[in-house]
């Protein structure tokens, strides 16, 4: 099992060089130099401008960059913002926490609520429930997210009044007492982790009914039944325990899906989280921003599977003893 | 023929209709300004409101089909030629190449695929051929996995070992024996990308990262939808509902297809 494990980490390491070098490399062929900027201002002389492109290393090779690059990153340095100077890792930890915050409340609610929708669709298949889900879960599929976002702002921000749309604390958070200080936060929260976890759910609940489907017509299923269990024990116990492992890993690679949608979607509700950072940073072009979010951003999904592959090896006993 | 197939292609052919003869569908010309009727809400004169401009909404959604479709059918396309190329190769040879190939589509499917779209458009000049070929370049990985898997039981097949000892060359073997086996998801996967391609276009537009003002695009009228929120729902709701009934559309035409070329399911 240690083996196996060794061996995930090898390639989640090769996976994560593999995306360090495309992102570094896709922003150095870009068009467009950071010292293309110096070139507005008509100040600066040829020699200063010699003396800031050796200062950043930007006269080196290509792979010579990265390798520099690379051995700072490992001691966790990702340089300072072009805009305002701050070093990279502060900026994005200032941010990760509000990120992770949605993305594992999102995570958590897809699971239980798409395993929940999953199962009862598999019990009663081809019943008014079943045929219900069947339709919401296709639309969900492909509804645009950032829309269903705005129109969900319109009706329960605008129109209703009932939630804050936009933020993550109201402007007078500092003098709300203790509960309500967490309550404020809830009420930002709610709309942002419903549309969120809405469009990941229709591939789950999609994927578990039909698993589920296929366990309930295996003949140990009828066995248990026929030796007088409960139907519900045999339904949750039996057959949800052999649908729950792909589940798991399906789970994990729904994590780049989640976090990249976080670019748009942070934006439209002025979430303070990596995802609005990420977009201000392409936006503003801050080279050093963009690398630390796209390689925090990589580590954290890799991260992701590899807590999807333990949880994989925990769960399958045939992984385990192989 | 079943239910899906039916709505899918009803869905795509208005939709391909619409787009081919936007000039004479549309009641006025998308990128004319009439300053007096700004943010007019739905009425009989302009059917789906005007914007801040005084343009007609409904106009430039007939107009931004167009592109909308264009940019999908294109992506996609770049996307399954990549896809299904790699994939034959990957399975048909399998050794090393098979695992070069294998470890970059995990690679890519470990990315946040639209951080690194929103990148590489970035800092390119926004038109709709980057989108094109920055969508098509970035989403092959999950298709070429697939016709791998289908290639490795495919090859060993006696009609594969036949071909090969009747010494036809490799490209022969796969692109005339094993491919037609592996056509059917490939198909399936071409109209259901078509809608994710759509979505992705939709969101850089809606970024300012896509189609450019004044050309229409539905992500970019629910920009000025966004800005406008508390006063222009119309913005609002409109562009994204041609936008979900695009993509449900390619969606069943998906479905469909898949159950139509299934025989087993029927």
């Amino acid at each position: 099992m240690i083996k196996l494990l060794l061996n995930r980490i090898v390639v989640l390491f090769i996976t994560f060089i593999g995306i360090t070098v495309i992102t570094f490399v896709v922003i150095n062929i870009s068009p467009g130099k950071p010292q293309d900027m110096m070139d507005m201002s008509t100040r600066i002389s040829f020699e200063a401008k010699q003396r800031l492109v050796k200062l950043y290393g930007l006269d080196k090779p290509l792979h010579i960059r990265y390798f520099n690059w690379f051995l700072r990153v490992i001691r966790l340095d990702f340089g300072t913002s072009f805009k305002d100077d701050k070093p990279v890792l502060k900026k994005i930890s200032e941010r990760l926490p509000a990120t992770l915050l949605l993305n594992i409340l999102s995570l958590g609610i897809i699971f239980f609520v798409g395993c929940t929708i999953g199962i009862l669709s598999a019990m009663y298949q081809n019943k008014f429930f079943d045929k219900l889900t069947t339709i919401v879960v296709f639309l969900g599929y492909s509804i645009p997210r950032y829309w269903l976002a705005i129109l969900c702002m319109i009706v329960f921000g605008i129109k209703l009044n009932w939630l804050p749309i936009s933020g993550l604390r109201s402007v007078n958070w500092e003098y709300l007492p203790f509960v309500g200080k967490i309550w404020d936060i809830l009420k930002h929260l709610i709309l942002p982790v419903a549309i969120s976890s809405f469009s990941g759910l229709a591939g789950l609940a999609r994927y578990v009914r039909g698993s589920m489907i296929e366990q309930l017509n295996c003949e140990y299923i009828k066995f248990a039944l026929s030796k007088g269990t409960q139907r519900k024990k045999v339904v949750f116990y039996h057959a949800f325990r052999n649908v729950l492992i792909p589940v798991v890993t399906i789970l994990g690679l729904s994590l780049p899906d989640l976090i990249g949608g976080g670019f748009i979607f942070e934006t439209i509700f002025a979430y303070p989280g990596m995802g609005r950072l990420g977009y201000e940073a392409i936006m503003a072009r801050d080279y050093p921003l963009i690398m630390g979010i796209g390689t925090i951003t990589a580590a954290l999904t890799l991260l992701g599977n590899f807590i999807a592959d333990i949880v994989y090896v925990y769960v399958d006993p045939r992984v385990r003893y192989k | 023929m079943n239910k899906q197939l039916v709505i899918g292609i009803i869905i795509v052919s208005i939709l391909i209709f619409t787009a081919l003869f936007a000039k004479f569908i549309s009641p006025y010309d998308p990128i004319q300004q009439d300053l007096t009727n700004r943010l007019q809400p739905p009425s009989l004169k302009h059917l789906f409101g005007t914007d801040e401009l005084g343009r007609d909404v409904f106009s430039r959604m007939i107009f931004s089909t167009r592109v909308s479709l264009s940019v999908g059918i294109i992506a996609v396309s770049i996307a399954t030629v990549i896809g299904t190329i790699l994939g034959l190769i990957s399975g048909y040879y399998g050794g090393k190449i098979d695992l070069i190939i294998m470890r970059l589509v995990d690679i890519m499917l470990c990315f946040p695929t639209f951080f690194l779209i929103l990148m590489v458009i970035s800092f390119m000049k926004p038109s709709i051929y980057n989108i094109m070929v920055v969508i098509g370049l970035t989403s092959w990985p999950g298709l070429a996995r697939y016709v791998r898997g289908e290639v490795l039981s495919i090859k060993e097949r006696e009609y594969v070992l036949s071909a090969k000892l009747a010494g036809l060359g490799t490209s022969r073997i796969l692109f005339v024996h094993i491919l037609p086996n592996v056509i059917v998801p490939v198909i399936v996967t071409f109209s259901l990308g078509i809608g994710s391609a759509i979505l992705t276009e939709s969101a850089l537009s809606f970024l300012g990262l896509g189609v450019q003002p004044p050309n229409p695009s539905w992500g970019n009228i629910l920009t000025s939808g966004k800005d406008y929120i508390h006063i222009a729902w119309w913005l609002s709701l409109f562009p994204g509902m041609a936008i979900f009934i695009t993509v449900v559309g390619f969606n069943f035409l998906a479905e469909g297809l898949r159950i139509l070329l299934n025989p087993k399911e029927q």
